[in-house]
């Protein structure tokens, strides 16, 4: 049996699974959770054991109020440990393993890159009625990210897509340059979620609150959803699941970037 | 800054959500001191346009979008999808058969 510590995975000869994808449930091995305080940052404890993440390194993260949170998800599963309610935890592990090996350039790329297939930037002609909602709902935040990254992006109806200029693409790949490794593996997981890099920085830069984003994601879904009827098991389900992993990268990305300082102002009474 | 609503109906959602997720001990839960002490850091300011008061309701609001959808989600996972597969048994019963049983054991 895989050693209590780990966070999840075994070796691919003894189950035969992918090596970086863990099992999606087992029984809840641990009775406390804390968090302590290491050299490299905040641990988790499950009972007297530290936390590590699946390619066998000690979990730790840079934010106490994200070791918290991390904390809550162990804490709150009931018999059994479902990994797939763990976001966060999860961010972390991606963070912390980097198993898909890219650098700071490579992710800002692949960032930036979905600019180009942008879900707001595609726009239908037919029907009429989802071409408006789409202007109507779209357009204004386009607009706003367009007017606060002092960039043209536009929208199109052809399915190529709208022409990025090269310029707007620098633009952005400086703006995420001034983010650290961790919140950028937060935002690319959030765009690719989303499937927008222009919903993904509004809501980053909280223009818009995650059920918004997911809502204008989802908007060609929501639109059919109202015409021909809600299918709760599958609706209901995806839109709760985008809503979690929405709502845990943005979060990460906020705990990761944020500095803890509080600045007292003075009472003026 | 996102249309957001009242910092405190958002603090009491999150709140109640911190509840579920923990059970019994909910209030002496790091979570639960941390949103609390945090709320209250940023109540007394004399700006009505605090920046960093608007960041932490932020912040709270999408930690209680995740609590709310990750309990959402697993009710609805629960509901539709947590069944599994029938037993054999299971199957011939809804046919109104019985599978043999064989004193011996298989083969």
């Amino acid at each position: 049996r895989p050693p209590p510590a780990a966070a999840g995975s075994c070796p691919v000869g003894l189950c035969g699974r992918r090596a970086y994808a863990p099992p999606a449930e087992r029984k809840r091995f641990y009775q406390n959770v804390s968090i302590s305080q290491g050299e490299g940052g905040f641990e988790i404890n499950l009972d007297h054991r530290k936390l590590k993440t699946p390619q066998a390194k000690l979990f730790t993260v840079p934010s106490e109020a994200l070791a918290i949170a991390v904390a809550t998800e162990w804490d709150s599963q009931k018999d059994t440990i479902k990994f797939y309610t763990m976001h966060l935890t999860t961010l972390c592990n991606t963070a912390l393993d980097n198993p898909t090996q890219r650098n700071k350039t490579q992710l800002i790329r692949a960032a930036v890159k979905f600019l180009e297939t942008d879900t707001v930037c595609y726009r239908v002609e037919e029907p009429p009625a989802l071409a408006e909602l789409q202007k109507n709902e779209w357009d204004p935040v386009v607009e706003w990210v367009e007017k606060r990254y002092n960039v043209t992006i536009g929208s199109s109806t052809s399915i190529l897509g709208p022409n990025i200029a090269a310029s707007t693409k620098e633009t952005f790949v400086s703006h995420l340059a001034s983010y650290n490794m961790w919140a950028l593996q937060g935002i690319e997981f959030v765009i690719t979620q989303l499937k927008s890099l222009i919903l993904s920085m509004s809501l980053i830069d909280r223009h818009i609150t995650v059920e918004k984003a997911v809502l204008l994601s989802r908007l060609e879904e929501e639109y059919q959803i109202r015409r021909w009827g809600n299918v709760e098991w599958a609706h209901d389900y995806d839109l709760c699941e985008l809503r979690a992993r929405t709502a845990a990268g943005t979060l990460f990305v906020h705990l990761c970037s944020e500095s803890s300082t509080v600045k007292h102002k003075l009472l003026q009474d | 800054m996102a249309a957001l609503g009242a910092p405190l109906r958002t603090l009491r959602a999150l709140l109640r959500e911190l509840r579920h997720a923990a059970g019994r001990s909910y209030r002496d839960s790091p979570a639960y001191r941390h949103v609390l002490a945090a709320f209250r850091a940023h109540r007394v300011t004399s700006e009505k346009l605090c920046r960093a008061q608007q960041e932490l309701h932020f912040q709270a609001a999408t930690y209680l979008c995740l609590l709310r959808s990750i309990r959402e989600h697993e009710a609805l996972h629960r509901e539709y999808h947590g069944r599994g597969e029938r037993t054999p048994q299971e199957v011939a019963g809804l046919v109104g058969f019985r599978l043999p049983q064989q004193p011996g054991g298989k083969g």
